[in-house]
């Protein structure tokens, strides 16, 4: 197929952590999953505006400060544009988690009762889990799960089953799931729950870096991400959210910034988004991320994702020649986003990822922070192996070239 | 041959001394590390203050399991007030590889839960 040609990315060379040499060996960097490395633009535009705009945002009458205003709140308009979303209802949060916390606080705490059920997947991260579980405890409420199928999918017929038990308040989601790789119907179940009276909150972590991402045709009502998986810096992150929810909903943090007056007894908010933002934000952070995009959007988000799902479809042909070797997820490329993991028999996801990086391959293992996950698909752990922007089919090469390798040092074909 | 993966460690890995269960046992402790999910108990029978057989059950790398089973060994016949004086050098010594700073928890999960089925500190062996 010419797809890979044509779809084929060559930017490596914009990531400066690729002239390093690990033992000799170039960096086969396979855990974008975890994090993503950063182009030079990236890297420049948090330098540059450290060196010559720095001052706190939304208070300064100088002309510095008003740089910093006008860096700062550009980024977030060209974040929300890049995302199909609203600047006014795009949220600046430290990460993904936060940004879910949020929901689960602000709008959770005065929506989420006795009686109610907040219906969440097998499939989630901690981060779109953990927040969803202590509400229910806190409030009573009870916690259902969406179960996985063999082929690492939802049901649409059992979250209509779900939804029509009538109690469901809130649907909370991973658009790209960041261990089976799976891409979520996300305008399909958001459109499902919203049907049924529902709140849908998103998490976007995986998906936003991998593939055009239109916050608004999704339509679900939250929708979070976060920066380092997206080239831009760590420390900040991204809530999109509807406006009529977030009008309606009391602040998550309070103190500076977020308010609109202060009383000795009593405050007023700040108008949408900062009324979300409480404290001096992330400003370099958010500069760099706003280059991250940037960089992404003239790379063209569809060349993005066919440059990943013709590597995916690689790794997958690759890794059916590793004798022992079970992907976990969907079999296709089609149907995953840009990431594959796997357990092979007889050796463990830590030791088959130390054993990759004796070859300089860079990749994961462990529990990537979903364990009722990993207990319903019966292992401990898997090794993962995610790919972004940067890599290549050399890279893919290298990864089954690596676990041939493991394979050898645990004498696997001796017995 | 490999640093880590040495022939020893490997032939532990694959045939782990005094894994299983042990009924009836008078100790017992179930140790999760926290960086994989991995888990480790074990059973321990005691007589005269000394840890007459324990065994070794759950699931892990191949580090955390020769570390348990090349520990089990020391471990029998060892009084039992002996136990809580043992620390991670005594185990990363034992393993006679270099273990780096990741994979130390790897290495010491055994000691761990063996420390705490006796003497009910559960804190990582320093």
């Amino acid at each position: 197929m010419p797809q890979v040609a044509e779809s084929a990315l060559e930017v490596k060379a914009d990531f400066p952590i690729f002239g390093r040499r690990f033992g000799g060996r170039p960096l086969i960097y396979l855990d974008s999953g975890a994090t993503s490395q950063k182009p030079q633009a990236v890297i420049d535009a948090v330098s540059e505006h450290l060196a010559s705009h720095n001052a706190n945002v939304h208070r300064g009458v100088y002309k510095l400060a008003q740089e910093a205003d006008a860096a700062f709140e550009s980024a977030r308009e060209r974040i929300a544009a890049f995302t199909g979303a609203d600047p006014r209802t795009t949220i600046f949060t430290k990460n993904a988690t936060e940004a879910i916390n949020l929901v689960a606080y602000s709008w959770g705490r005065s929506n989420v009762g006795p009686g109610d059920a907040v219906l969440i997947t097998q499939m989630e991260h901690h981060a779109n889990l953990v927040p969803w579980q202590v509400l229910c405890h806190e409030r009573g409420a009870e916690l259902r799960y969406l179960e996985v199928d063999e082929r690492g999918e939802l049901s649409m017929e059992a979250l209509e089953r779900e939804l029509a038990r009538g109690d469901v308040r809130l649907l909370a989601f991973a658009h790209v799931s960041n261990v089976l790789g799976t891409i979520n119907p996300v305008a399909e179940m958001a459109a499902r729950a919203h049907a049924a009276g529902a709140v849908t909150v998103v998490d976007g972590a995986q998906a936003v870096p991998q593939m055009p991402v239109d916050v608004r045709a999704l339509g679900a009502d939250f929708y979070a991400w976060t920066g380092h998986k997206a080239l831009g810096p760590t420390g900040i992150g991204v809530l999109h959210g509807s406006r009529e929810l977030l009008e309606a909903m009391p602040p998550f943090l309070t103190g500076g910034d977020m308010i609109a007056s202060v009383e000795l007894q009593s405050s007023s908010w700040n108008e949408l988004p900062w009324k979300f933002e409480a404290g001096t934000p992330a400003v370099a952070e958010a500069v760099g991320l706003a280059a991250a995009v940037d960089y992404l959007d003239a790379l063209g988000m569809e060349r993005v994702r066919a440059h990943e799902r013709a590597l995916v479809a690689d790794m997958l042909q690759g890794l059916a020649g590793v004798p022992g070797l079970r992907v976990v997820g969907p079999p296709e490329a089609d149907a995953r986003g840009g990431l594959v993991s796997f357990t092979i028999e007889g050796i463990h996801p830590h030791d088959v990822a130390e054993l990759a990086d004796r070859e300089g391959v860079c990749i994961r293992a462990g529990h990537h922070c979903a364990q009722p996950l990993m207990r319903c698909l019966g292992v401990g752990a898997t090794a993962r192996a995610s790919v972004g922007v940067y890599n290549d089919r050399a890279d893919v090469d290298a990864l089954v070239r690596a676990l041939l390798a493991a394979r050898e040092v645990f004498a696997l074909d001796e017995a | 041959m490999d640093d880590l993966y040495r022939d020893y460690i490997l032939e532990h890995y694959k045939r782990p001394r005094n894994f299983g269960e042990l009924d009836p046992h008078d100790l017992e402790a179930l140790e999760h590390n926290p960086l994989c999910g991995d888990e480790l108990g074990v059973h321990i029978l005691v007589k005269d203050e000394r840890i007459e057989d324990l065994r070794f059950h759950g699931h892990g790398c191949a580090i955390s399991q020769a570390s348990a089973s090349i520990a089990s060994e020391e471990l029998k016949g060892m009084k039992l007030s002996d136990v809580g004086e043992l620390d991670a050098d005594w185990m990363i010594e034992l393993l006679g590889i270099p273990v780096s700073a990741t994979r130390r928890k790897c290495a010491l999960l055994n000691l761990k839960v063996v420390r705490g089925a006796v003497t009910g500190d559960h804190a990582w062996p320093a």
